[in-house]
């Protein structure tokens, strides 16, 4: 499953893969998620949301409610204090406080069904369910748009009369749908356009998709008699909770400690709040612990899914093949509040690819649907659908080799990228010789069979991390970590430590700690956390040893330059001194008279964070009577760096690649007239099942590991996603005989295409 | 779910005076009902839970014919040899209802009468000729099952009625049925649109009986007699086919929603019928090696 290239012979337990810690956990059931937490005197809430996708709210009565006996607290948008101060960085993007906090609990309107309004803690669920019924909304209700065509369309219906588009000059003079105009780009294109021997287009449209996350958003909240208050939640950063509650409330971070609960799946779903201020405000209100937990109704309701998009893509080339120019306007939902990841999107578009004149505009516009969240490599994927079909048009234009023609344009490190950043430690044209030289690539496909092939780009980032190493007496260690494990990284920072440290993986455990007991840290996104926490772990192991080889030059008596440290044992190379090996199991049981317990923390700022390049190969077949897909092989290659647990790195691509094929085939959010969601449950929200897909085959792409890491990592998480869209699509669009430009390729759309519908 | 009462009878008796409290609702598998009441579509006052009364969840067999208890799991159907050698569509068809935890409540009966016109199994029991055994205040009757669903969610079993059992007739030599269905996934989903065919051949290979069901396609599953009749007859040749293809196309009244077209729905009801169609024949022919 690798390609071959073998971590260097050195590294004992990076590379390896064992059993992962907190397997045993999840598999019988002890694993704590968000709603898996109980206190005394703990009472239900639940949120009362908008029947309608826009309308002003006139009049809240929660009177009748708060007279309910067994009602202990009810709170709406006026009980909510954003206090002063900028935005807060979330994972991937910026985070407007004042938007977050009218999305937790609405401000005079509502922007989509399920709005939450008003929220109860009542002693019991009925009561609560009671409670809910007893608040009285007065709504006006208003025209709605769902559509971001139709949302930037003259005359559609405006959400918010304070919205000027940003990125214009002069500022507009009226308000719109249109939040932000992002431009970028370089070089002559129209001449480019002028010159050009090859010219491919098309217009191409991507559905709203969900992160579909298995466990739903939960969390308990405790207002303590003193103002310190206590959250346990199930979340992709306890930092970013306790940030964002404390300014939606206008408390001091000091006085809120966040406690991490296991997380059951969040793809960038959950580096954000939608609970936990509306708990802590009612417990703040009634002095007793509130739980709430989402309903998966209320999960695809009421959180975020990721754009919906729209884009028009036109490339210039040579008749060899050769990309000189491209433009590209791309159009994504933000949902009720701005904040689409269009400007990634424009960032990512053409990543892969070296080519000289670029022109992309982007627009993130508002619709009545719910605030999109981050979902991995948040804004990529669509645009890599336009992007890689443009690139596949031309392939077949051309009658070149869809990974040659992508050989003869992908980036090479020294390039510049249209965001500004040079290319360094890339590994794209090695993945796609990779994928050339992989049996997949060469097997020959039966009748009625097509193959995709597409590729995807993600930056990946570092950033603030904390963690700490501590020994134990025995001679075991224990890892700190200030991140939620999504992804496996508990293995790996207890990997990464044991290697510095010199021990068996076994020997090493890893916990993540509670805001209040490690240092701040960026929450689990962005493909960071083997990367930057990575590296604290593995610079806090550094420390350990440090002080260990000083210990054991204080027992010797001899100049610490004389003490090598290598597979957990102190020698001593002082040839004047008759020494002792002495191991770390030694020097811990000793540490009380060496200088006191053995342990480390480092919070630092991780740069040096290398992007991340993939290449997809899908084969699939279409039944001509029904539309229906069947993908019958999927190979995914990345460029990975080095893979600390080659396993989860393998994991990482095929749930990428699972989703990705999910979001190609069948998966859309489906919206009735008055602009209410007809599928919100995972019944009607088809994403794929296990028995959908084959098994995806990986090539992990280790010929450049990141010279900025220790031990050669990069983000793995999101690259997989970026990809499959068009990977699919392309294949499907070969066996339809036309490009196929809207997703889902469903069944329908598909049969109709092919002439049977 | 506040002040729901549960009743488990041991008897038909004690179940249909307990089916004629204002707000009572029968129970059988329960993979409809608690889901239902959970998300608040209905709030009954009483859940009679019919799995306690003796034989309800069995399934036996007399001259050839099949008694099938009416809260005989899909599971406990699926590992029933002979009744899957007799009627291998009907099997098929109520074990592609949900997962394998599903399967082990999910029932026949419970299909039935949720009434839902993409229930799976429905189209097959049409198909297949079965009738339902229903005992209520008045008495006991016998129904063809084509006769209980009237739209989504109704039926026309009167207050206190229960569904006790499905009755398979014994099957005649040379026959063999299939059911099909189409969703975009492989599995945990509801059909887009079914169809269940029962055929029967003399000793030539020509076709002398047929049934044909669609579900999905209308308020509720629907017996296509037009359908049927294309085939009899016939060898099943293309002409046949594409009359019965017709036949299904001209009977679908389907409606567009969040799971497909009325214009997809219509087509692919017509596809599926055919393939199960010669399903069902080989079935047929197979049966009549063996015989």
């Amino acid at each position: 499953m690798s390609d071959g290239n073998q971590p260097p012979a050195s590294l004992k337990v990076v590379g390896t893969r064992p059993i992962r810690p907190d397997g045993v956990d999840k598999v019988t059931g002890r694993a704590q998620f968000g709603a898996d937490f109980h206190l005394p005197g703990m009472l239900t809430g639940r949120i009362k949301r908008s029947p309608h996708a826009h309308a002003r709210i006139v009049k809240i009565d929660i009177s009748a409610a708060e007279k309910r006996p067994g009602v202990k607290a009810v709170v709406t948008g006026a009980d909510l204090d954003v206090g002063a101060g900028g935005d807060i960085e979330a994972g991937e993007h910026a985070a407007a406080m004042k938007d977050v906090a009218a999305n937790c609990l609405a401000s005079g309107k509502v922007f989509y069904q399920g709005h939450a309004v008003a929220a109860v803690a009542a002693t019991s669920p009925e009561i609560a369910a009671e409670a809910l019924d007893l608040i009285e909304v007065t709504y006006e209700v208003l025209p709605h748009v769902v559509d971001v065509d139709e949302a930037m369309a003259p005359g559609a219906p405006v959400l918010h009369d304070d919205m000027f588009t940003k990125g214009v000059t002069p500022k507009p003079t009226k308000a719109s749908n249109v939040a932000q105009k992002h431009v970028m780009g370089r070089g002559d294109v129209a001449g480019a356009f002028a010159a050009a021997e090859v010219v491919v287009e098309g217009r191409y449209t991507t559905a709203a998709v969900h992160q579909g996350y298995i466990e739903p958003h939960a969390c308990v909240a405790a207002w303590g008699a003193d103002g310190q208050s206590t959250i346990w939640c199930s979340s992709q950063g306890q930092f970013l909770v306790r940030a964002m509650t404390a300014r939606i409330l206008n408390l001091p971070l000091s006085d809120i400690k966040v406690i991490p609960a296991e997380i059951g799946g969040g793809f960038g779903g959950k580096t954000t709040v939608y609970l936990e201020p509306v708990a802590l405000a009612l417990s703040r209100k009634c002095g007793r612990p509130v739980k709430l937990v989402m309903s998966r109704e209320e999960v695809f309701l009421a959180s975020g899914p990721t754009s919906g998009s729209s884009m028009d893509i036109r490339l210039a080339a040579t008749k060899d093949g050769k990309i000189t120019a491209a433009e590209m306007t791309l159009r994504y939902q933000a949902g009720a509040f701005a904040g689409s990841p269009v400007n990634l999107g424009c960032m990512t578009a053409f990543a892969c690819y070296d080519v000289e004149n670029l022109a992309l505009v982007g627009y993130d516009v508002v619709s009545n649907r719910p605030k999109v969240a981050a979902y991995r490599a948040p804004g990529a994927p669509m645009a890599a659908f336009a992007v890689e079909s443009a690139i596949d048009d031309l392939a077949r234009k051309l009658k070149m080799d869809p990974i040659d023609l992508r050989i003869l344009n992908a980036v090479k490190d020294g390039a510049k990228t249209v965001y500004g950043a040079t290319v360094r430690y890339s590994a794209f044209i090695e993945t796609l010789e990779a994928v050339k030289a992989h049996p997949h690539y060469k097997a020959k496909l039966g009748p009625g069979q097509a193959r995709g092939v597409a590729a995807g780009f993600w930056f990946n980032i570092g950033g603030e991390s904390s963690a700490a190493v501590h020994v134990d007496e025995d001679g075991g260690a224990t890892v700190v970590s200030s991140n939620p494990d999504i992804g496996g990284s508990r293995a790996s920072m207890a990997m990464m430590a044991a290697e510095t440290l010199g021990l068996p993986i076994e020997r090493v455990r890893c916990t993540v700690a509670d805001t209040t007991s490690i240092g701040f840290s960026g929450s689990t996104g962005g493909s960071r956390v083997t990367f930057a926490t990575g590296m604290a772990v593995v610079e806090a192991a550094q420390k350990v040893v440090a002080d260990l080889r000083r210990r054991a030059a204080q027992t010797w008596e001899c100049d610490i330059a004389h003490v090598e440290w290598k597979d957990g044992v102190a020698t001593c190379l002082d040839p004047s001194k008759d020494a002792k090996p002495l191991s770390l199991k030694a020097l811990a049981g000793k540490s009380a008279k060496t200088g006191g317990p053995i342990a480390a923390e480092v919070s630092l700022n991780a740069q040096g964070a290398a992007a991340g390049y993939g290449v997809h190969v899908c084969d699939l077949e279409i039944d001509p009577e029904t539309g229906r897909t069947t993908i019958l092989r999927y190979t995914a290659a990345q460029d990975v760096g080095r893979a600390i647990h080659p396993a989860y790195v393998e994991g990482q691509l095929q749930g990428g690649a699972a989703q990705g094929v999910g979001w190609a085939l069948n998966e859309e959010y489906v919206y009735n007239s008055n602009g209410l969601l007809d599928n919100a449950s995972f019944l009607d929200y088809r994403m794929p099942v296990a028995s959908d897909l084959p098994m995806i085959d990986t090539i992990l792409v280790e010929a450049k590991p990141n010279p900025r890491h220790p031990y050669g990592a990069k983000g793995v998480g999101e690259v997989p996603i970026v990809p499959p869209l068009a990977a699919v699509a392309n294949a499907i669009s070969a066996i339809v005989g036309q490009r196929m430009t809207s997703l889902p390729l469903s069944p329908a759309k598909v049969l109709a295409a092919m002439g049977g519908g | 779910m506040s002040g729901v009462e549960y009743l488990s009878p041991g008897s038909v008796a004690e179940a249909v005076r307990a089916l004629q409290v204002d707000g009572a609702r029968v129970m059988a598998g329960g993979t409809d009902l608690l889901v239902q009441m959970r998300i608040g579509r209905t709030k009954p006052k009483l859940v009679v839970d019919l799995k306690r009364i003796p034989g309800i969840a069995g399934i036996r067999e007399e001259d050839g014919a099949f008694i099938i208890g009416a809260a005989a799991s899909g599971a406990a159907l699926g590992e029933h040899e002979a009744l899957r050698k007799a009627w291998p569509g009907i099997v098929e068809a109520a074990n592609l209802i949900g997962s394998t935890q599903i399967q082990g409540r999910a029932s026949l009966g419970g299909n039935l009468c949720n009434a839902s016109p993409a229930a799976d199994s429905v189209p097959a029991l049409i198909a297949a000729g079965a009738t339902c055994v229903i005992v209520g205040p008045n008495g006991e009757r016998e129904v063809p099952v084509e006769a209980i669903q009237v739209g989504p969610g109704k039926t026309t079993l009167a207050n206190g009625e229960v569904l006790l059992a499905f009755r398979l007739p014994k099957r005649a030599a040379h026959t063999g049925d299939a059911y099909l269905r189409l969703i975009p996934r492989t599995e945990m989903d509801i059909a887009v649109v079914g169809a269940g065919v029962c055929v029967t051949l003399d000793a030539s290979g020509k076709c002398i009986a047929a049934r044909v069901s669609v579900g999905a396609v209308a308020p509720t599953a629907l017996l296509v007699e037009a359908a049927g009749a294309a085939l009899v007859g016939s060898s099943l040749d293309d002409a046949a086919l594409t009359n019965l293809e017709a036949a299904v196309a001209a009977a679908a009244r389907p409606i567009s929603d969040k799971r497909g077209t009325a214009e997809y729905r219509t087509k692919v009801a017509a596809v599926l019928a055919r393939r199960a169609a010669l399903i069902a024949r080989d079935r047929a022919q197979k049966d009549g090696a063996k015989a």
